[in-house]
Order: C-alpha cells, then sequence, then structure tokens
C-alpha cells in the first residue's frame, strides 16, 4: 500500500468541462481483504477529532479548499449555508455529537481523509463500476439513481452504464459500498480552486487508513 | 494617413475571440463575480459571528441538486449574494458604532460614575471576548450612597458551569 498511488483521471464531458474547468473526479479500485482495525481508524478519528474546535470551524469557510468548494455550490445551485460542502459538514457534526464517528472502518478511512485534507472521498462497490471508469456528466432525460427518477441536467457521478452517485448527493445504495465489501472504487471530486495534490492526498490517505497504516 | 485610420476601424469592425459565445463569456464572468463574492460573504461572517451578528440566512425552499445554471439562474445567485453580503456589511457596521457608542459611555462612566449611578456593560457591549461586566457602584454600600462615594466594578471570570 506504500509508495505512488495508482489513481485514474475521470471522464468530464465536454458540456460539463467547458462550463465548469476545474471540475474533475480521480479514481481508484483497491482490494480490501486486508481488513482495516477499526479500533485504529476510532483512534485516529479521537485525535481528529481533538483538532476541530468552534472558533476554527467558524473561520473554515475563507481556507482555500473549503472556499473553493463552496463558490462551487453557488456556482451549480446549491446554497453551502443550507447544504454544507462535506468538510464543513463533517465539522459542524463533530461540533454538534462532540466527535467524529463512522458507522465502519471504511466509512471511518473516509471520514479521516475529507477532515484532514477538505476534500470528499466517496466509496462504491468496484463490481459494480465498469472497466471504462467513473466520471462526471449531465443527466439526460429519464434517467435515474435507483429508483428515483431524475431531473434533466443534474451533474452525477456514472460510468458507461450506470449512475452510480448524484454528484455531492447521494449514492446509490445497491452500487454504495459498505465495512464487507471486499473490492471497493474510491472517487474524489476537485473542483476550479483545489490543487489535484489534494485530491491525490485523500485518496491516498483513505487508502492508508484502510491498510491499517 | 488611410491606412491608419482604416487599423483604427478594423478594432471595431472585428469582434474580440471572446465575443465568439458571449452568452457563455457571461456566464463564465458570472460564475468569476459568484466565486468572488462567496469569498466576501465568508469573511464578513468571520467577522460577524464573534460580534453576536447572525449570519448569513439560507434562502428557504432553495433547490437542493447540483446543475449547471442558465444566465438568468446565475444572475439570481449572484444578486441574491450582493444582497446577503450588504445586509451582513450594514449589520457589521451597526454592531461596530454600538460597540464604539458603548466604549465611549463606559469612559464617561470611569471618568464621572456618580452621574451613572448603577449603570452597566458588558464585554460583549463593547465587542470584547469573555465574561465580565462594568457597573457603577456605590462604596461602602449605604453609606456610600448617602456620600454620594460611586466607584465603577469590573467583575472577572464567566460562571462556572
Amino acid at each position: 500500500m506504500s509508495g505512488e498511488l495508482a489513481t485514474s483521471e475521470g471522464f468530464v464531458s465536454p458540456e460539463v468541462g467547458s462550463e465548469l474547468p476545474g471540475l474533475r473526479l480521480r479514481w481508484l479500485r483497491l482490494e480490501t481483504e486486508a481488513r482495516p482495525d477499526a479500533r485504529e481508524v476510532r483512534a485516529r478519528l479521537r485525535q481528529l477529532s481533538d483538532r476541530i474546535h468552534g472558533a476554527g470551524v467558524i473561520a473554515m469557510r475563507t481556507r482555500p479548499i473549503h472556499r473553493a468548494y463552496r463558490a462551487f455550490f453557488r456556482q451549480t445551485g446549491l446554497d453551502p449555508d443550507l447544504q454544507r460542502p462535506p468538510a464543513e459538514q463533517a465539522a459542524t457534526v463533530r461540533l454538534m455529537r462532540g466527535e467524529l464517528s463512522a458507522p465502519d472502518a471504511l466509512h471511518g478511512a473516509l471520514l479521516i481523509a475529507l477532515v484532514e485534507t477538505g476534500v470528499p472521498v466517496w466509496a462504491l462497490d468496484a463490481d459494480q463500476v465498469h472497466d471504462g471508469g467513473l466520471g462526471i456528466r449531465q443527466t439526460g432525460e429519464g434517467e435515474r439513481l435507483g429508483d428515483t427518477l431524475l431531473r434533466p441536467g443534474r451533474l452525477v457521478v456514472s460510468d458507461e452504464v450506470s449512475i452510480h452517485a448524484l454528484l455531492f448527493g447521494g449514492l446509490d445504495r445497491s452500487h454504495e459500498a459498505d465495512g464487507s465489501t471486499p473490492r471497493v472504487a474510491l472517487f474524489a471530486v476537485g473542483v476550479d480552486g483545489v490543487p489535484d495534490m489534494h485530491l491525490e492526498e485523500a485518496l491516498w490517505l483513505a487508502t492508508q487508513a484502510l491498510a491499517g497504516g | 494617413m488611410e491606412l491608419l485610420e482604416w487599423e483604427s476601424a478594423r478594432q471595431y469592425l472585428a469582434p474580440p475571440t471572446v465575443l465568439r459565445d458571449p452568452e457563455r463569456a457571461a456566464r463564465q464572468s458570472l460564475r468569476s463575480q459568484i466565486a468572488r463574492l462567496e469569498q466576501e460573504l465568508s469573511e464578513a461572517f468571520v467577522t460577524a459571528y464573534p460580534m453576536g451578528v447572525v449570519g448569513p440566512v439560507a434562502v428557504a425552499g432553495a433547490r437542493r441538486e447540483v446543475r449547471m445554471l442558465d444566465l438568468g439562474e446565475l444572475e439570481r445567485a449572484r444578486d441574491d449574494l450582493v444582497e446577503r453580503l450588504r445586509a451582513a456589511r450594514a449589520a457589521i457596521a451597526e454592531r461596530a458604532e454600538e460597540h464604539a457608542a458603548n466604549r465611549l459611555y463606559l469612559e464617561r462612566m470611569l471618568l464621572e460614575p456618580g452621574k451613572h449611578r448603577f449603570a452597566r456593560l458588558s464585554r460583549s457591549d463593547i465587542g470584547e471576548p469573555g465574561c465580565g461586566d462594568w457597573q457603577v457602584r456605590p462604596r461602602l454600600g449605604l453609606i456610600g450612597m448617602l456620600m454620594g462615594w460611586w466607584q465603577v466594578k469590573l467583575s472577572s471570570g464567566c460562571p462556572l458551569p
């Protein structure tokens, strides 16, 4: 698990790429047979939790990475004060609950990557992801996420065959990875103002945490 | 001379390349404005929060889906941010004026306590963090009241939880 991380650049459909330059997706497939020690992940989350304080959360939105996601939310129709970007949401939940917690080690690893870098990472069941790989595009007429009919023009994470998630939204439950999924596909979404290095780092941190590193 | 005139006229005749798709250029410009306004609003929020000014209020009923906005929607998003920023700055300025007026009043309390009997100001009233109240009180209780011996006392520390 050490050394260079072999991530792939996801596709961005031309109409999306030309309108929203800087929007991109990086992803990788990962075997998770060597299960991370849930206690180690919890301990790491406790350490991170101690670093989050009220004043820091208030000032968070002025830092470059968080600012970039907030700007992207505004530019694409979301209100970041209503639907917070993932890192702000995690920090706010930490303040309200008093701790960072995750349902399993996989989601704990994703949370570690998010809190450390500010870049959100999601996990899909790799067996549900087509070999062509993941990317970002707009929905067309009559497309669905699971059972839900989507309005045309929504931005989604998909492959050649199916839609896996709404961009910065929910994942298709039947494609979502959990603590027992043997092979996962991790993906991180970057926006204008977020350097590639941060996406790589977020994916690397998640894989390290999953490997128990 | 003719050549110069032609060169001068040509710059108006030939449209710049950025105007080939003016609507797209307008959308990009609006997105840049939105990013800048969002940054300014965030900075205003960080300034306003410790002053006790309520932060940006989310618009109820706003859509919760990520999509590419058209020109009109981007304009509305930009205008909404302009309005919120204006309101935030006005609230900050109003609170800053209140703090300045209270600081002046505190100086008067300290200079002439007898003219401000039992007046009370807290740290938050002058924009300072922490707990504590300045209060004009009589020295030696009832005797001080009768003799006109007034002083400003600062209570210290926050109450224990």
